[in-house]
């Protein structure tokens, strides 16, 4: 429906007055902001690596393997972080703690090996909220470098050297559960789990030889 | 051992008394000046647009970045020598040079310092490289008209569109604001009835403070630094090598120091534009009390040397603020403004003076006269748009794109 004439507002670019048309005290007005930034002296630029930047809190940098409060590393690996990574690059092979061995008294797993590729990690922290036990975290350190892309494969060695570095350091406190595993360690039995709706007689899935499987 | 001996190194009195040595070695001091100035120029637009825009710019290399010239300098004669095939190798070539020598070339009749009355000179330095031209002005002007073809041969050169829109747009703007540069000088050369640049400055040292040309000619002298600014390709008429429509204009694929050489060649031109506004109309090396015509104290000559350059400093400093304070033209404002205001604005000043002289008004009614005529240039521009109420009824016409 075509807009009628009364609801139109013609609205035109005001004329400009007579100091304006000579466009000079415009050219002024502009040399005095100018001059003023020059005059100011209010620079911006942060001279780095003189200045370092002052890092927000939690500012997600390289990553860390805690250690317990037996220096043992926390990680259970239970892969967690491995499958939240978006950019996959947590390589994790695990290996049962020996049963005899004193050192791992009170552990099932622990990590044989953990790659985490600093180069395709995009620092979103997605593992370390993924982590049960609060064994992997963020460090504030944002100035790492390599000279080789291999170097910059951070195997466990390396990340719990993160840690022995930074364990101390103010900006980066152990977040939670200092030396103890984190809270999913906590569980000393799981109770079991009903189904949460009641089950049809004709579930398919209920009745098929092994649960959850269903077969032609 | 004899060929030794007889190639000896001319004494100081020998080179002192020859004329033609002194204007060889005017030569290369001020060649070598103006390469200097136009290196540190470079380092200080860079920092003057930092400040401006509330940073730093280069301090890395030497205290403050003032050895950043010769880092800059290495740069460009250690970078690769490119030419593309797609070019004409000929004119690719010559475009910068062309660029760089004609800009040199115009400083020749620029005097740098208190000229001596007669030419040439023996036991005294010429502050001038060629004394005694008189069609100083009409030889600058053709001079810099040539450096258009730098702009021209380069765009055409390269072979590609964005260099030839740069370079097509560079000429027209380049050609339609020499008119009113040339037209803000008659009135000039007029009042002092010659065209040569030594007497025109030595005409204003002698009227003292109050005979600068700045009292009796202000609108020219505001015409003659726009239309100077337009035809150096400074922002805010630099659409012709602006980044963000044309990547480089018409030195898009050029490097190295070809590159450098059209850059050169832009800061040349702004040297000398700064001096001649300071030559013409503020007075050159005079300044009350110091440096007068009659200063003989010893090193007048430096002061008067130093009065000069601060005076075009002043200037350049001018034209590099300007450069971040007024934001870029468009091409048809751009044109608008040559064809449809300097130029009458131009005209109506030599008619003024024209006026003036042939009436016997006393000269001191052409600063009045000529602000008069901005006023009344302001007064014909406000015949714009007509203000509309905002609630008002709807007007007849519909708004159109002025």
């Amino acid at each position: 429906m075509p807009i009628s004439e009364s609801d139109v507002v013609w609205v035109e670019q005001p004329a400009m007055n007579f100091w304006e048309t000579s466009f000079l005290p415009a050219i002024f007005g502009g040399l005095r902001t100018t001059g003023g930034h020059v005059a100011d002296g209010n620079i911006v630029t942060q001279q780095y690596p003189e200045v370092k930047p002052d890092l927000p809190h939690h500012y997600r940098g390289v990553h860390r393997l805690n250690r317990d409060d037996q220096g043992r590393v926390k990680c259970v690996a239970c892969m967690m972080c491995a499958a939240a990574c978006p950019a996959r690059c947590i390589d994790i092979v695990a290996e049962a703690a020996p049963k005899d061995d004193p050192v791992w008294a009170g552990r099932d797993k622990f990590p044989q090996s953990f790659v985490l590729d600093e180069l395709k990690c995009i620092y979103c922290g997605m593992c370390e909220e993924a982590c049960p036990v609060d064994a992997i975290e963020l460090t504030h350190i944002y100035d790492l470098t390599g000279m080789t892309r291999d170097e910059m494969l951070y195997d466990k060695e390396k990340l719990l050297k993160v840690f022995d570095e930074t364990k101390d350091n103010p900006r980066d406190p152990i977040r939670t559960h200092a030396g103890r595993l984190g809270p999913a360690a906590e569980f000393s039995s799981l109770p079991t789990l009903g189904p949460a709706t009641a089950v049809e007689a004709d579930d398919r899935a209920a009745k098929a030889p092994s649960p959850g499987v269903i077969s032609r | 051992m004899p060929v030794l001996a007889a190639m000896r190194l001319m004494t100081l009195n020998e080179i002192w008394n020859r004329p033609e040595l002194m204007t060889a070695l005017a030569i290369a001091i001020a060649f070598g000046g103006i390469m200097t100035a136009c290196a540190y120029l470079i380092l200080l637009e860079r920092k003057l647009s930092a400040w401006m825009q509330d940073r730093v710019g280069p301090n890395r290399v030497g205290p403050a970045g003032l050895l950043q010239p010769l880092a800059d300098g290495a740069k460009f004669i250690l970078k690769e020598e490119i030419i593309p095939d797609h070019v004409d190798k000929v004119l690719y070539i010559l475009a910068p040079s062309l660029s760089v020598f004609t800009t040199m070339l115009a400083f020749c009749v620029v005097p740098f310092g208190d000229v001596p009355a007669e030419s040439p000179a023996s036991q005294v330095f010429p502050f001038i490289i060629a004394p005694g031209i008189d069609l100083g002005i009409v030889f600058i002007f053709a001079i810099t008209s040539l450096s258009v073809y730098g702009i021209i041969l380069g765009g055409w050169a390269s072979n590609n569109k964005y260099s030839a829109l740069g370079s097509l747009r560079a000429s027209a703007q380049v050609v339609s604001y020499e008119i009113p540069l040339g037209m803000s000088v008659v009135g000039i050369a007029l009042l002092s009835h010659t065209m040569n640049l030594e007497k025109i400055l030595y005409a204003q040292a002698e009227a003292g403070f109050f005979g600068w040309n700045i009292w009796t000619q202000p609108v020219a002298c505001l015409i003659f630094f726009i239309a100077a600014m337009a035809e150096s390709n400074r922002l805010p008429f630099d659409l012709t090598e602006c980044e963000q429509e044309l990547v480089g204009g018409f030195h898009t694929e050029y490097s190295g120091m070809k590159f450098a050489m059209f850059f050169l060649g832009e800061y040349t031109h702004v040297i000398t534009i700064s001096f001649l506004t300071s030559i013409l109309f503020f007075g050159g090396w005079h300044f009350p009390w110091i440096a007068e015509t009659t200063s003989a104290y010893a090193g007048a000559w430096a002061v008067k040397v130093g009065v000069l350059l601060t005076k075009a400093f002043m200037v350049i400093v001018l034209i590099q603020m300007l450069r971040w304070t007024i934001p870029r033209f468009r091409f048809d404002q751009l044109m608008g403004l040559a064809w449809k205001v300097l130029i009458p604005l131009a005209t109506v000043n030599v008619l003024i003076v024209m006026c003036v002289l042939e009436f016997g008004v006393p000269h001191y009614w052409l600063g009045p006269l000529s602000l008069a005529s901005l006023v009344a240039a302001s007064l014909i521009g406000m015949q714009g748009r007509p203000i509309t109420a905002i609630t008002a009824s709807p007007v007849l016409a519909p708004a159109r794109h002025h």
